[in-house]
């Protein structure tokens, strides 16, 4: 664990000032994934600068409708929030399935879906990672794969050597409501402030594992807004996980459906919360039978890539998560009065 | 590179100098000698450091000290008020919640915790109904102390312990 | 056989006497001694799994402000032996596994030294490493013996001509995971190195202090007066704490290269991984045959495990299937590999607890096949003599616990592919065993003082109970209220005590505070003189050879299955067993359901995944081995028949720290069979293996 300076700055303004003139500066807010990174080296920065009581902690109803979640709102806050219940059951779901009472406590709107990737290599110094050292290769193709991608993944057998290979999976749940929701995430950062869909803020590897997001250096999510859902829509989350409570998806299902319309968000299988476009658009307008639904399944998972590995591999996901799908959006229609 | 800061633990302010790297939890046992909070893997994945922080239930580990100038900590040990034990310790006394004794502090802290939130209303996620007010069932206490594992596997009676506790609220 | 002591204090669910200081937090384990001034140990370990250090550069480290000393294999003291090769810490700069101790720095403060840890720069020479275990190795060896000194083959009869000619007869392969005890509290030691005195002071996170002291003198070349090791609490240890491992080594070195100065070495929780053993993966082949009523004519279990290829650790996973159902062919064999891997150890329960594992599911896949109902079966083999030693048993009533258990668990009536909304559901039944066990060394003294009766022993309470349990069999033995007498554990300076394991710490124990008791009484009467004194051995204690004691258990669980994604609850456990006379039913209420706990743990969750290319558990934290939470358990009961046993011991205890573990996850696995007609064979039993065969 490499030293560092700590600055707690007057405001944001000041916040994004001083992290933008050191190349090696991150922000700290709640902490929860960042200072396990600090202790296990994968984060080494020079300048820690605490944001956690510079942006809004409050979530604020918005003209259209929509609801304004400040950066620095808690998990728990966000899902204690009766409007999100009712509004938003989707989001309050995948929150309370996230992680823990103590860690949903410390960690932010901002903060939860900039968390990194679980993949225990990443994690581990001392193997080869594109995406903690770039240029070093993936020590996780063909190794456990039990929590990697399958969707978004350079192809059916990634060159572990290659710079560009990552097969990470993003492991926020709340950032899978978020997709599914179409949220819009605020920022202000060295050019100024602008708004980015949330389904564009991640990134798939591409040819730099590096980047989770498309975020810049000293750029500061300040809120994230949920737009409005038509009235009668009906949302949840699903996740599927090896233990009952404190665990990371093995996959995991958002979907919001009001009438004609479906979306739905999957985690535990890409680089980023996966919008399951193409089923969206093959379900779109039809009635949500467990036969459609399948059909739209298979045709999202197509192009799945399943990662052949250590303890048989992660081929078990894509039946996983097509049923987990259907179980979902039966969930939903059922509900239906 | 240090830093001074106050941290007001267990009802008492202390002064103290810190590294930047240095976690409360650190802080705690290192510097002011306080080992209720204990270290069980010091990276958010068993809950043994748990404390209340400002008054909800956090993790010791995954605080930098330098980040919580000025916080209230209460630890295990500062529950118990004048030689009284706190009712969620006579509960885990009584129902032998505990057996090494390692993650009790901080399955105790986020018992207080747990028992503070459903007076909030928080739901979890075993809650069906967001909108009703949580029932302090066997599966809901025992889905919001699933961030405490306890290894000798007192669950079993660490669940009716919290109820207990909370029923004499 | 014995008159057992009349039970007084015996049989009262006292609270723990530790219980206020650990609910509070201020029970000081190892690490949280407080000393003058301590220094930070962090160890350095190595990144490949074979070959050897050609360099240690640590001059960025030792500039870094703060570090106190750097330790390598290059300048590290010479131990006075290495005959043991894992406790052989920086003697050579071979490298026998990935995560060896390669180095430490001592630093003023934790952050330094793991810093300056990090800055160590090592340079090795690697060789190719061979880590994957397989049953067609074809270096596969016969250990000498398997541990606890059982013999490592066995036969009896021609199983092969029984299989071929039986009426009914299975052959499965069946295997559990690599383990990783992980105590919440982990490996842990505070060590000062008095250099005028020439004497070491280890506050040690043990299972026993004295097993503990004889190896650091071993290695260091000291005596026992010149080592004092110190342990009141310890928090867990399941076996990874029974034996010193590596680290206790490390910090005793670290004390010697800093006179003086206490300090302290905690493994961080990923170190534990490589540090402080595990429990070996078991392949283990099974074949039973039987007639059509379902009486057994062979039963055999070949067992292939791994071991290291520095220190030898033979898990008698074979063992229990020697003893518990009758047949009249017989054969248990074991087969090691020696990889390039960290070394492993005790885990509650060696062999039993994966031993109990392939039988117990085999046992529910012959019953299949016959029509019969398990628990029946079971009941159909019941053999009146011990299988082994033909020895009559101490007392064994599987029988009963087979029968009450599914009394109360409503087994008659257990659903088979029921669905239940999305669930479907199924019951599942195993048997339980463990032996009883009691140590060949233990002392006890007793002394009167201020009015109170002071027994010494250096025991252990790793969270069994010890504090509480071994006041109550003093006092009975002694004939005195038991808030009128005192224990004192955790010390060598108190009377020499054997390891905590075996389940035979109140076994042994109780066995000498009963002598010393009893000592006490004919030399001083009843009206005792403030500083009278005794001491008491375990070996003075009565002793019967002629039984085969053991305890049993009947576990039976409802697993439901979801259909849609094939996840796994289990929301009801039931242990019934015969333990011989229990001595708090508080404590041992715990002991027990924490057992079955960590053997519904061991049957969905946990699972140590080597990545074989690097020569590591890939998953070596907590957040990815999983260990059981609080959402995973429903209900968990353990109850206990009546039994009387004259033969174990002057309390008629059986001990009740492992029994619970053994063959839960068999039971398990067959209500998941039982809800899914899926039979998982390979542990755990996780969602991606019932998916095919879900609706």
């Amino acid at each position: 664990m490499k030293p560092f300076a700590f600055a707690r700055p007057g405001d944001v303004a000041e916040a994004v000032r001083e992290v933008a003139a050191e190349p090696n500066a991150v922000f700290l807010a709640g902490g929860t994934n960042l200072v396990d990174h600090l202790r296990l080296g994968v984060a080494r920065p020079e300048l820690v600068v605490d944001v956690r009581t510079l942006t809004s902690r409050e979530i604020t109803d918005l003209d259209d409708g929509g609801l304004r979640l400040g950066a620095a709102s808690t998990n728990s806050e966000v899902a204690a929030d009766r409007r999100v219940w009712e509004r938003y059951p989707v989001l309050a779901q995948a929150l309370l399935a996230g992680a823990t009472g103590q860690l949903r406590n410390m960690a932010t709107t901002g903060g939860n879906p900039l968390q990194r990737t679980r993949c225990p290599y990443f994690q581990d110094v001392t193997t080869p990672c594109n995406k903690r050292e770039p240029g070093t290769g993936c020590s996780a193709v063909g190794g456990y794969v039990r929590y990697h991608a399958i969707l978004g993944t350079p192809g059916a057998l990634p060159d572990p050597t290659a710079p560009e290979t990552c097969i990470a999976t993003h492991p926020s749940d709340m950032a899978v409501a978020l997709a599914a929701l179409d949220a819009r995430v605020h920022t202000i950062g060295p050019a100024g402030v602008r708004t980015i869909p949330f389904v564009d803020l991640h990134r798939l590897p591409g040819d730099d594992p590096s980047r989770d997001t498309v975020l810049e250096h000293g750029e500061l999510i300040t809120a994230i807004d949920l737009p409005p859902l038509p009235e009668g829509t009906r949302s949840a989350y699903r996740k599927v996980r090896d233990r009952a409570s404190y665990a990371f998806a093995l996959v995991s299902v958002a979907a919001v459906v009001d009438d004609g319309d479906v979306r739905i968000a999957l985690g535990g299988v890409a680089h980023k919360p996966w919008r399951a476009s193409r089923a969206e658009e093959i379900l779109r307008g039809g009635p949500l039978t467990e036969h459609a639904v399948r059909a739209a399944m298979d045709a999202e998972l197509a192009a799945a890539q399943p990662q052949p590995g250590v303890e048989s591999g992660n081929g078990f996901k894509i039946p996983l998560v097509a049923r987990t799908v259907a179980a979902t959006l039966r969930g939903l229609t059922e509900e239906q009065p | 590179m240090d830093a001074d800061i106050t941290l007001r633990v267990d009802g008492e302010a202390r002064r103290l100098t810190v590294d930047t790297r240095t976690s409360l939890l650190d802080a705690l046992r290192e510097r002011l000698g306080n080992t209720s909070p204990k270290k069980g893997c010091d990276h958010g994945q068993c809950g043994a450091c748990t404390i209340l922080l400002d008054g909800q239930r956090a993790l010791s580990c995954l605080a930098l000290a330098v980040a919580h100038d000025g916080a209230e900590i209460t630890t295990a040990d500062g529950l118990a008020r004048d030689g009284e034990l706190h009712p969620v310790q006579r509960a885990f006394l009584e129902r032998d919640a505990f057996q090494c004794g390692y993650c009790t502090p901080g399955q105790v802290c986020s018992a207080v915790g747990v028992i503070e939130e459903f007076a909030q209303g928080w739901p979890s996620h075993v809650t069906e109904d967001l909108t009703a007010d949580p029932e302090m069932t066997h599966d809901e206490v025992a889905e919001r102390m699933s961030g405490n594992l306890c290894r000798c596997a007192a669950y079993v009676n660490i669940t009716p312990a919290v109820q207990d506790a909370a029923a004499q609220r | 056989m014995t008159d057992l002591l009349e039970p007084r204090a015996i049989g009262q669910a006292l609270v723990r006497r530790d219980g206020e200081a650990k609910v509070r937090g201020t029970a000081t384990y190892a690490y949280e001694t407080p000393v003058e001034d301590p220094a930070y140990c962090h160890p350095v370990q190595a990144t490949i799994a074979r070959g050897r250090v050609t360099a240690v550069d640590t001059t960025a480290a030792a500039a870094l402000d703060g570090v106190l000393r750097i330790l390598t294999p290059f300048d590290a003291e010479r131990l006075a032996s290495t005959e043991d090769a894992e406790y052989a810490v920086l003697q050579s700069p071979e490298i026998a596994f990935r995560g060896q101790l390669v180095g430490v720095v001592i630093a003023e403060t934790s952050e330094v030294a793991r810093q300056a840890a990090d800055a160590v720069v090592v340079t090795y020479a690697e060789q190719e490493h061979d880590s994957t275990l397989a049953v067609d190795r074809d270096d596969l060896y016969a250990p000498e013996q398997v541990n606890a000194g059982h013999e490592t083959d066995t036969a009896e009869g021609d199983v092969a001509a029984a299989m071929a000619t039986a009426e009914v007869s299975i052959e499965r392969t069946y295997s559990t995971a690599m383990y990783h005890n992980n105590p919440l509290e982990p490996h842990a030691t505070t060590a000062l190195w008095d250099a005028d005195a020439q004497f070491l002071t280890l506050w040690d996170s043990t299972q026993g202090v004295h097993p503990d002291r004889a190896a650091v003198c071993e290695v260091f070349g000291l005596d026992q007066e010149q080592v004092r090791v110190v342990c009141p609490y310890v928090g867990g240890g399941f076996g990874s704490k029974g034996r010193p491992h590596a680290n206790v080594m490390l910090a005793a070195m670290a004390a010697r290269a800093l006179p003086g100065r206490p300090v302290k070495l905690a493994l961080t929780r990923q170190q534990m991984f490589f540090l402080a053993g595990y429990r070996t993966p078991t392949i283990q082949q099974l074949q039973l045959a039987a007639d059509r009523r379902g009486r057994l004519q062979a039963i055999a279990i070949d067992v292939v495990e791994q071991t290291s290829r520095i220190k030898e650790f033979a898990e008698q996973t074979g063992v229990p299937t020697r003893m518990m159902y009758a047949a009249p062919n017989r054969r248990s064999t074991h087969r090691l590999a020696a990889l390039d891997v960290p070394v492993p150890s005790w885990f509650r329960a060696p062999g039993e607890c994966p031993g109990m594992f392939g039988p117990e599911v085999a046992m529910d896949e012959l019953a299949e096949e016959l029509g019969i109902d398990p628990v029946e079966l079971r009941i159909r083999n019941e053999p009146e003599v011990d299988p082994e030693t033909k020895k009559p048993w101490s007392s064994r009533n599987l029988v009963r616990c087979l029968r009450e258990g599914a009394e109360r668990f409503g087994w008659a009536d257990r659903p088979r592919g029921r669905r239940d909304g999305d669930w479907l559901v199924g019951y599942g039944v195993a048997s339980s065993v463990y032996p009883t066990m009691r140590q060949a060394t233990s002392t006890a003294t007793l002394r009167f003082e201020d009015g109170r009766y002071v027994a010494e022993i250096g025991a252990a309470d790793l969270g069994t109970g010890a504090w509480t349990i071994l006041p109550q069999i003093t006092a009975d033995a002694l004939d005195v209220d038991v808030a009128d007498v005192e224990v004192r554990i955790g010390d060598t300076r108190y009377p020499t005590a054997s390891v905590a394991g075996g389940s035979s710490g109140t076994n042994t124990w109780g066995s000498a505070l009963v002598v010393a008791a009893r000592a006490f009484r004919d030399k001083f009467g009843g009206s005792p003189a403030d500083g009278d004194e005794v001491s008491g051995d375990v070996d003075q204690a009565a002793k019967d050879d002629a039984h085969a004691p053991y305890a049993f258990g009947a576990q039976f669980v409802e697993a439901r299955v979801h259909a849609d994604t094939g996840e796994i609850r289990l929301p009801r456990l039931l242990g019934v067993f015969g333990v011989g006379r229990v001595v708090n039913p508080r404590t041992a209420r715990s002991q027990l359901i924490g057992g079955m706990t960590m053997g519904l743990s061991m049957a969905l969750h946990e699972n140590s995944v080597w990545d074989p290319r690097i020569g590591q558990v890939a998953n070596h934290d907590l957040a990815e081995y999983h260990i059981t939470v609080n959402a995973d358990v429903g209900e968990i009961e353990a109850l206990w028949i009546d039994e009387h046993d004259p033969y174990v011991n002057v309390m008629g205890t059986k001990g009740i720290g492992e029994i619970g573990i053994t063959g839960t996850a068999a039971a398990v696995v067959n209500a998941v069979h039982a809800a899914t007609g899926v039979r998982v064979r390979d542990l755990p039993v996780t969602l991606d293996k019932l998916l095919p065969g879900l609706p």
